[in-house]
């Protein structure tokens, strides 16, 4: 793996998004207007409750069905095998992958805060920036299980179909419809076990406390080392020899 | 099957035994040949006879069942050989949402290129006019030949082209056989796949394919000799017929 060929993948997939300004589009637009719609259906007591926890979970979805279908179509039309028949390491093509689209993952973070802070009127207790932050690595960590997934599917019917396979557990036993504590014994620790579970007490944290503790920072270090523990596995997917 | 004359020079690619099972099909069944240093050696056979999966051996991106591929003196998809292996495959390999040159600066890249590489593989297949263009605006064969220039990128020693000349017009098919001779001449193996027999007498050398078997091995003229034939197709058809009897 070397900087210089990991930096040159990035660059080459945003200028590939570059030139589907519709995808960009919907990258940034879906889950804003997913937040408005929640501002608008919900209560202000229950948008401040369940706004910031969804704030950090719509980036992840998207990110996740855009990751991977765009590393499918790597596979199947033939440019995945032309780069590693090359001097290519695994770790640059995943890495690369994950470069471009954390700084997707921003601006989409930034836009998709912003609108809801100061047009949709979401409070939190702590920083909006923490929010943001969260948001951010939310974004990765969807890119991350993209990636990852697309290794077992050999369609983009398939790759979408993983989409509740991968998410919509997460989603149930994160805490956002049951707190972790009170489900059965054995669903929190299988909850403890996934990304999401961490990223929503990260979430839930800012928008109930002041100042960010302890719990706050290890919640967030856990889903990034998991993102990153994800993006290595989807690498180690990767076969230069294929049947 | 026994190679039909000597092998002038060193072997760039030496195949022995090599059995390659897809599924439950025996897709290359005990194939051994060698092909020559600095020439343009021919791939022939009807679709589906296995000359795309005999390819990817060569290059190392097939699993094979059995037998030993070298290349340039090394295993098969070996890490040194990399950047020493070009390889185009029948579909073109590249990105239809960036432009050509944008496809050809990040191959570049990866495979380390001098700067002046993609401005000299544009000439090469002479699509210096659609640089700038999306490959996605592009014809099939233009597509097809940003894949080729690809593979030019690095200069390699062995260029492994898996029919680069299907649907281009004959003006360009004519440029770009003469553009693998001047590579040959600079020292550049090439191994050229094609259904198409005419092409056989643009070959330095021949390998005949069918059902996953070699049918023959030499040079265009020795195969016409052997079987007494006026053109490589009577030639193939009277070594299917012969092998058959």
């Amino acid at each position: 793996m070397t900087w210089r060929r990991t930096l040159a993948t990035a660059r080459r997939v945003l200028e590939q998004l570059r030139h589907d300004p519709r995808t960009i589009g919907l990258i940034i637009v879906v889950p804003t207007a997913l937040m408005a719609l929640l501002a608008w259906i919900l209560t202000d007591a229950d948008f401040h409750k369940y706004g910031p926890p969804l704030l950090g979970i719509f980036p992840m979805l998207v990110m996740f069905l855009v990751t991977s279908v765009a590393t499918l179509r790597e596979r199947t039309s033939g440019t995945l095998e032309r780069l590693l028949s090359m001097p290519m390491g695994k770790g640059d093509f995943v890495f690369g992958y994950a470069v471009a689209f954390s700084i997707l993952a921003v601006i989409q973070a930034l836009v998709v805060a912003g609108v809801s802070f100061l047009l949709l009127g979401l409070e939190v207790r702590g920083s909006a920036w923490l929010v943001v932050l969260v948001a951010v690595v939310d974004g990765l960590t969807g890119t991350a299980l993209g990636l990852f997934v697309s290794a077992f599917a050999r369609t983009e019917f398939q790759a979408v179909q993983f989409m509740p396979v991968a998410l919509i557990p997460q989603l149930l036993l994160c805490g956002l419809i049951v707190p972790t504590d009170e489900l059965p014994r054995v669903l929190e620790w299988i909850s403890w076990l996934l990304p999401l579970t961490y990223a929503f007490d990260a979430m839930q944290h800012v928008a109930m406390n002041p100042t960010p503790d302890t719990r706050f920072w290890i919640d967030l270090g856990v889903v990034a080392a998991m993102a990153v523990a994800l993006l290595a596995a989807g690498a180690a997917t990767l076969r230069r020899r294929t049947p | 099957m026994a190679s039909g004359g000597t092998t002038p020079g060193v072997a760039a690619v030496s195949v022995a035994g090599l059995t390659v099972v897809r599924g439950t099909v025996t897709a290359i069944d005990a194939i051994s040949f060698d092909v020559p240093q600095g020439e343009v050696t021919g791939l022939l056979g009807p679709s589906g006879c296995g000359k795309s999966t005999l390819m990817r051996a060569i290059v190392g991106v097939q699993i094979v069942a059995s037998g030993d591929v070298t290349v340039l003196g090394a295993p098969a998809g070996s890490p040194g050989l990399r950047s020493r292996v070009g390889y185009v495959t029948q579909a073109p390999s590249i990105y239809v949402d960036l432009t050509v040159r944008g496809n050809l600066r990040y191959f570049a890249t990866i495979l380390g290129a001098p700067d002046d590489a993609v401005e000299q593989v544009l000439d090469d297949v002479d699509l210096r006019g659609e640089a700038d263009r999306l490959v996605g605006q592009l014809s099939g064969g233009q597509r097809s030949r940003v894949s080729l220039a690809s593979a030019l990128l690095g200069s390699p020693d062995l260029l492994v082209l898996d029919e680069p000349t299907v649907g281009l017009d004959p003006v360009l098919r004519r440029d770009l056989w003469a553009l693998f001779h001047r590579l040959a001449d600079a020292g550049t193996t090439l191994l050229v796949s094609s259904h198409v027999m005419d092409e056989a007498s643009r070959c330095d050398r021949l390998l005949l394919m069918r059902d996953g078997h070699l049918l023959a091995d030499g040079t265009p003229a020795e195969l016409l000799a052997r079987t007494g034939s006026s053109d490589i197709e009577s030639a193939f058809l009277s070594l299917v017929e012969g092998g058959a009897a």
